[in-house]
C-alpha cells in the first residue's frame, strides 16, 4: 500500500476514524449533541475528501477495493444521505432519556461497510462490507429497546440477515471452487470459458443472489421489510430504506455488470421475473396498509422492482438511470421519514395515516413538505420523481423492454392510489383535536431545514435533472 | 412578452395569490382576475398576427435535459390560441363565480384554481412531446386537490377515481411518448421530443399502431369517450362549482386538442385505420351519454353525462377527417365549453340558494326566480343545439364533414340531437316548470350572477350568429394538421425549384 492507495481510501478512513473518535470523546463527556456533531464533522470531513480522492494516482487496492468515480459518486450521496440521518437522529433520540451517543458510534461503523461496499470488486470486501453494514443496523433497529416492536424487529433482522448471509457466504463458496477466483475481474474473465449453466456456478449464483434479494427486498426475499421498517426508530428506517439499500445496489451493478450477467438469458429471465413480481407485490400489499411506515416498506419493495426494469435493460442507458432513480428516491423517502421522526412524540413514531389528518390546515409547511416527498414517490411532474421515472421508461424501450415498461407503468397507477390516501388524509379538515396534540420536537428549525432542503432538491432536480445527470453520464466504472 | 410567461402569468399569480389570501382574500380574488386578464388580453392580440413560414405564429425553444434531446419548446397557432382564449376566459368567470361562494381557504383555492390553468396552457402551447406530457400531468394534481378539498360529500372518491384514470391514462401516455421518440432515433439517428421533427417519422405500421393506440387511449380517456367515461360524472357531480366549470369547460378539451394536434398528423396511417371505430366509439357516446343523462336524478351528473354525448361528436368530428367536420369540432369544443360551463353555473347558483342537487327537490322555479329560469332555459337550447347558437353550428358542421365518410353511423349521430332536445327540456321542466315544491322563496340572479351569464350569453350567440372568425383562425392550422409532412416537403420543394 502506498500514499495514492491511503489517499484513494481517504472517505472510509476518515469515516472509520470518526467512529473511533466518537466512541472516544464519548468515554470523556456522555452529550449526545457532542457526539452527533463530532459525527457530522468526520462525515463532511470524508465528503469533503472525495474530490482529493479522486485525483489520486490509484486505480486499484488489489484485488480487495477498485477506486472509480462510480464507487465515489455512490460514497458522496451515501455520506450527504447519512448526514442528514444524523441530524434527524440527534433530534429523534432528544426525546429519549438513555444512552445515546453510542448510537452514533454504530452509524459511523455501518456507513464504513456501506461506503466500502461501492467500491468492493471482490468476494471478501463484499462480504465484510454487507457484515459491517449489518451488524451495525442489528442494534440500530432494536435501540429504542423500551418499545415491543423494536426488539422484535431487531431479533427479525438478525436472524434473517444472518441466514442469508449464510447463502451468500455459500454462494461465494460454490463459485470459488469452480474457478478459483474470488475476483470480480478474473471470475468475469474465467465466465467468458465457462458456461453457467455448470452446476457449482448455477447453485453459486443463485444463492448469492438470494443474500442479495434479501438486502434489496425484492420478492420473494421481501417479508422481513414491513416488520423491521415499523419496528425501527425513523430515522434509522431511513437509513435502512436509503443508504443500505444503496450500497448493495452499487455493488450488485459492479458484480453484474462486470461480468454482463444480467444478459445471460436465464439470469435476465429470473431477473424479469423478480421485477414484475417485486412490482406487483409490493404495491398490491401496499393499497391494505393503514401504517404509514409498512406502507413505505411495501412500496420500496416495488421502487426497486421498477429500478431492475432499467437494470435488465443495461445499455448506455441502464446503469444511468438506476443511479439517477435510487439517487432521487432517496432524497424523496428520507425526506419522508423526516416528516415522520419531526411528527413523532416519544412514547411511538406518529406512522398511522390518522395521524397526518388535517395536517396540512395544522401544520402546512411540514404538509407541504410531505406532500411532495410523497408526489415525487409517484413520479409527478415538478418533482425529481417525475424525471427518474423518465430515465426509467427511457431505458427500458431503448432496450425494446416493452412488457417490462408497460408493466412499470401499471404498477405506478396502483402506487398511485397509496400514495393518495396519506395526501388525502392531510388535506382533510379533522375535528378530531387527536391532531393538534404533537409538539414540535427537539431542534425543530434544524431538522425543519433539512427537510426543507431535502425538498428544494427534489423540486430542483424535478425541473432541472441535469444538473444530477450529467454527473452521472460522466461516471466511469474501473472493471 | 413571451410565451413562457403567458404559461408563467397564472402560474406566478396563483403562488402570490396563496401568499397573499392570509393578509387579504380580497387581494388574492383580484391577483386571480388580474392574472387571468392580463392573459386573455395578451391572447386576444394575436388573434389576426399572422404566422411564420411553417405555420406558427409564435415560437420559443430553450434546451432542458439534452441527454435525452428535450427542449422547453413552445409554438402558437390559431387552434392554440383560440383555446388558451377559452381557457383563460372561463378561467376568469370561474373566479368570478367563486367569489361569493367559497370562503374557506381561499388563497389555497385560488392557487389550485390558477396551476391547473397554466398546466393547461402548457399543454395547448407545448410542441416538445415531452414538454406536453409534463403539462398534461401537472394539470391533473391542482384538479384533484380542488376536487378533493373543496368538493361535495363524496369528494374523496371521485377525486381518487379522476386521478387514477387520467394518472393510468397518462403513464400510457409517457411509454407512447418515449417510444415514438426512440422510433425515431432509430431511424435518423437523432434523440429528440420536438413536434416538428417527429411529424416525418415513418414507422413500421405495426410499431406506428402501438404507439397511437397510447396516446388515443390517453386522451380518450380525457374526452372522455365511451368506455372511459366513467370518471366523469363522479369527477363533476362532486366538484366544486368553479371546478366543474374548468372541467367540463377546459379539461375536456385538451383530449379533442390532443386527437386533432398529436394522434392523426403523428400516426397519419394508423389514425386511418382506427377512424371507423373510433367514430363508432363517437356515437355510441352521444346516444349513451343522453341516455344516461336522461336517467339522472340529480343535476350535475344529468349535465355531466350531456357532456359525454358533445363530447362524443368531437370523437366523430376528428376521424371524420375532413375540413368542414374538423372546423365543426373546433366550434363544437369552444361552444360546449360555454355552455356547459354556464349549466354547471346554473347548477352551482341553484345550490348555494337550496343546498341540493336533486332535481326532484326542485320545480316550480320559472315564478320564483325568473331571470334564472331565462336564461336556464337559453342554456339548455343552446345545450340541445338551437339554430343561433355556437352548439348548432358546430354539431351541423360535424355531422356535415361525417356524413360523406359514414354516412348509417351519422344518421345515428343525428338521433343524438334529438335525445339531447329531450335531456334539455327535462332539465327546463323538471326544475323551473310545475308546482314548486318544498322551496317556496328562491333569490333572483344579482348583478354580478347575471353578469357571468350574459357574458356566456354574448359568446353563445356570438359564435352562432358569425363564426366566421373563428373558423378563419382556426382554417389554417387545421389544413396544416391534415396535410401529411411529406406532401408539404414536396411542395415547398416544389415552390423552391418554381422560380
Amino acid at each position: 500500500m502506498n500514499p495514492a492507495d491511503l489517499q484513494a481510501l481517504l472517505p472510509i478512513l476518515i469515516v472509520a476514524g470518526g467512529a473511533l473518535l466518537v466512541m472516544l470523546v464519548l468515554s470523556f463527556k456522555r452529550s449526545q449533541t457532542l457526539s452527533s456533531l463530532l459525527t457530522l464533522l468526520s462525515l463532511a470531513a470524508a465528503l469533503a475528501s472525495i474530490p482529493m480522492a479522486m485525483s489520486a494516482d490509484a486505480d486499484r487496492i488489489a484485488p480487495l477495493l477498485v477506486i472509480d468515480s462510480f464507487g465515489f459518486f455512490y460514497q458522496g450521496l451515501m455520506l450527504i444521505l447519512t448526514m442528514v440521518v444524523t441530524i434527524f437522529a440527534h433530534s429523534y433520540l432528544e426525546k429519549f432519556r438513555m444512552e445515546r451517543g453510542e448510537f452514533y458510534i454504530l452509524l459511523l461503523l455501518s456507513l464504513v461497510g456501506a461506503i466500502a461496499l461501492a467500491q468492493a470488486s471482490h468476494f471478501v470486501s463484499l462480504f465484510l462490507g454487507i457484515e459491517l453494514l449489518s451488524v451495525s443496523l442489528y442494534i440500530m433497529v432494536g435501540y429504542i429497546f423500551t418499545r415491543a416492536k423494536a426488539i422484535e424487529a431487531a431479533v427479525k433482522y438478525l436472524f434473517l440477515a444472518a441466514v442469508t448471509s449464510a447463502f451468500l457466504l455459500f454462494g461465494m463458496a460454490l463459485i470459488y471452487a469452480r474457478l478459483g477466483s474470488m475476483d470480480f475481474i478474473t471470475i468475469a474473465h474465467l465466465l467468458r470459458e465457462h458456461p453457467l449453466d455448470d452446476p457449482y456456478l448455477l447453485a453459486g449464483s443463485v444463492l448469492m443472489f438470494v443474500g442479495i434479494g434479501f438486502k434489496l427486498s425484492v420478492v420473494p426475499f421481501h417479508q422481513w421489510t414491513p416488520d423491521i421498517y415499523q419496528g425501527a426508530p425513523a430515522p434509522v428506517t431511513g437509513y435502512l430504506a436509503t443508504v443500505s439499500k444503496i450500497a448493495v445496489m452499487a455493488v450488485t451493478l459492479r458484480f453484474f455488470y462486470s461480468m454482463d450477467l444480467h444478459q445471460q438469458p436465464g439470469i435476465a429471465a429470473a431477473l424479469t421475473l423478480i421485477a414484475a413480481a417485486s412490482m406487483l407485490v409490493g404495491n398490491l400489499l401496499a393499497l391494505f396498509q393503514d401504517n404509514v411506515k409498512r406502507l413505505l416498506a411495501y412500496s420500496s419493495i416495488a421502487h426497486i422492482g421498477y429500478i431492475l426494469v432499467a437494470f435488465i435493460a443495461g445499455g448506455e442507458r441502464g446503469p444511468e438511470a438506476v443511479t439517477f432513480y435510487l439517487s432521487i428516491y432517496s432524497l424523496a423517502l428520507l425526506a419522508a421519514f423526516g416528516v415522520i421522526a419531526y411528527l413523532s412524540p416519544s412514547d411511538r413514531d406518529s406512522d398511522t395515516i390518522d395521524h397526518y389528518r388535517g395536517l396540512f390546515w395544522s401544520r402546512p409547511w411540514i404538509a407541504v413538505a410531505f406532500s411532495i416527498a410523497l408526489f415525487s414517490l409517484i413520479g409527478l411532474p415538478l418533482t425529481a420523481g417525475f424525471m427518474g421515472k423518465l430515465f426509467l421508461v427511457s431505458a427500458g424501450i431503448q432496450a425494446e423492454e416493452w412488457l417490462l415498461v408497460i408493466w412499470l407503468a401499471a404498477n405506478s397507477a396502483i402506487g398511485l392510489y397509496y400514495y393518495l390516501r396519506i395526501v388525502i388524509a392531510m388535506y382533510q379538515t379533522s375535528d378530531d383535536p387527536q391532531s393538534e396534540d404533537s409538539t414540535a420536537p427537539p431542534f425543530a428549525l434544524i431538522i425543519g431545514t433539512v427537510i426543507g432542503l431535502l425538498v428544494l432538491s427534489i423540486v430542483w432536480f424535478g425541473l432541472h435533472p441535469e444538473s444530477l445527470n450529467l454527473w452521472i453520464r460522466a461516471l466511469s466504472t474501473q472493471p | 412578452m413571451t410565451l413562457a410567461t403567458l404559461i408563467a402569468l397564472p402560474f406566478a399569480g396563483g403562488l402570490l395569490c396563496w401568499l397573499t389570501a392570509r393578509y387579504s382574500v380580497a387581494a388574492c380574488r383580484w391577483i386571480a382576475l388580474l392574472a387571468l386578464g392580463i392573459g386573455l388580453a395578451w391572447t386576444l392580440a394575436y388573434w389576426n398576427h399572422g404566422s411564420g413560414p411553417d405555420g406558427w405564429i409564435l415560437e420559443e425553444k430553450i434546451s432542458w435535459i439534452p441527454s435525452l434531446g428535450i427542449h422547453f419548446q413552445l409554438s402558437l397557432d390559431g387552434l392554440s390560441l383560440l383555446l388558451i382564449a377559452l381557457t383563460f376566459f372561463l378561467g376568469l368567470l370561474s373566479v368570478l363565480i367563486s367569489w361569493h361562494s367559497i370562503h374557506e381557504r381561499v388563497g389555497f383555492f385560488h392557487f389550485n384554481l390558477l396551476w391547473i390553468l397554466a398546466g393547461t396552457v402548457g399543454v395547448f402551447l407545448a410542441t416538445d412531446l415531452f414538454l406536453f406530457f409534463f403539462f398534461w400531468e401537472m394539470m391533473v394534481l391542482p384538479m384533484f386537490l380542488l376536487i378533493g378539498i373543496w368538493g361535495h360529500a363524496n369528494r374523496n372518491y371521485a377525486a381518487v377515481k379522476f386521478f387514477l384514470f387520467t394518472q393510468a391514462s397518462g403513464l400510457l401516455l409517457l411509454v407512447a411518448i418515449v417510444g415514438l421518440a426512440f422510433a425515431h432515433q432509430q431511424q435518423t439517428g437523432q434523440l429528440t421530443f420536438d413536434y416538428n421533427q417527429l411529424l416525418g417519422s415513418q414507422l413500421q405500421p405495426l410499431a406506428e399502431f402501438w404507439l397511437m393506440l397510447g396516446f388515443f387511449i390517453a386522451f380518450a380517456v380525457k374526452l372522455p369517450a365511451f368506455p372511459f367515461h366513467t370518471w366523469l360524472a363522479d369527477a363533476h357531480s362532486e366538484a366544486p362549482t368553479a371546478g366543474s366549470v374548468i372541467l367540463a369547460g377546459i379539461l375536456l378539451k385538451t383530449g379533442g386538442y390532443g386527437l386533432l394536434r398529436f394522434v392523426l398528423p403523428l400516426f397519419p396511417d394508423a389514425s386511418e385505420t382506427i377512424a371507423p371505430y373510433a367514430v363508432l366509439m363517437g356515437v355510441i357516446g352521444i346516444l349513451y351519454g343522453a341516455l344516461l343523462a336522461f336517467a339522472q336524478t340529480d343535476l350535475k351528473r344529468l349535465i355531466a353525462y350531456t357532456s359525454v354525448s358533445h363530447m362524443g361528436f368531437i370523437l366523430l368530428g376528428v376521424f371524420a377527417w375532413n375540413e368542414v367536420s374538423q372546423q365543426g369540432t373546433v366550434i363544437q369544443m369552444i361552444a360546449h365549453g360555454l355552455s356547459t360551463g354556464a349549466l354547471f353555473i346554473l347548477a352551482g347558483f341553484i345550490y348555494e340558494r337550496i343546498h341540493t342537487r336533486d332535481l326532484d327537490q326542485m320545480g316550480g322555479f320559472r315564478t320564483l326566480a325568473p331571470r334564472l329560469a331565462a336564461f336556464a332555459l337559453f342554456f339548455a337550447m343552446a345545450s340541445l343545439g338551437l339554430p343561433g347558437t355556437g352548439n348548432f353550428i358546430g354539431e351541423f358542421l360535424i355531422l356535415l364533414g361525417t356524413f360523406r365518410e359514414h354516412m348509417v353511423l351519422t344518421t345515428l349521430a343525428a338521433t343524438g340531437l334529438v335525445a339531447a332536445a329531450v335531456y334539455s327540456l327535462w332539465i327546463v321542466q323538471k326544475v323551473f316548470h310545475g308546482k314548486p315544491g318544498k322551496t317556496q322563496s328562491l333569490p333572483d340572479l344579482n348583478r354580478m350572477e347575471t353578469l357571468i351569464l350574459t357574458l356566456l350569453l354574448l359568446g353563445l350567440v356570438g359564435l352562432g350568429l358569425y363564426p366566421r372568425p373563428v373558423l378563419d383562425v382556426a382554417a389554417g392550422p387545421l389544413e396544416a394538421l391534415r396535410t401529411p409532412v411529406y406532401v408539404t416537403a414536396v411542395e415547398t420543394a416544389l415552390k423552391e425549384d418554381a422560380p
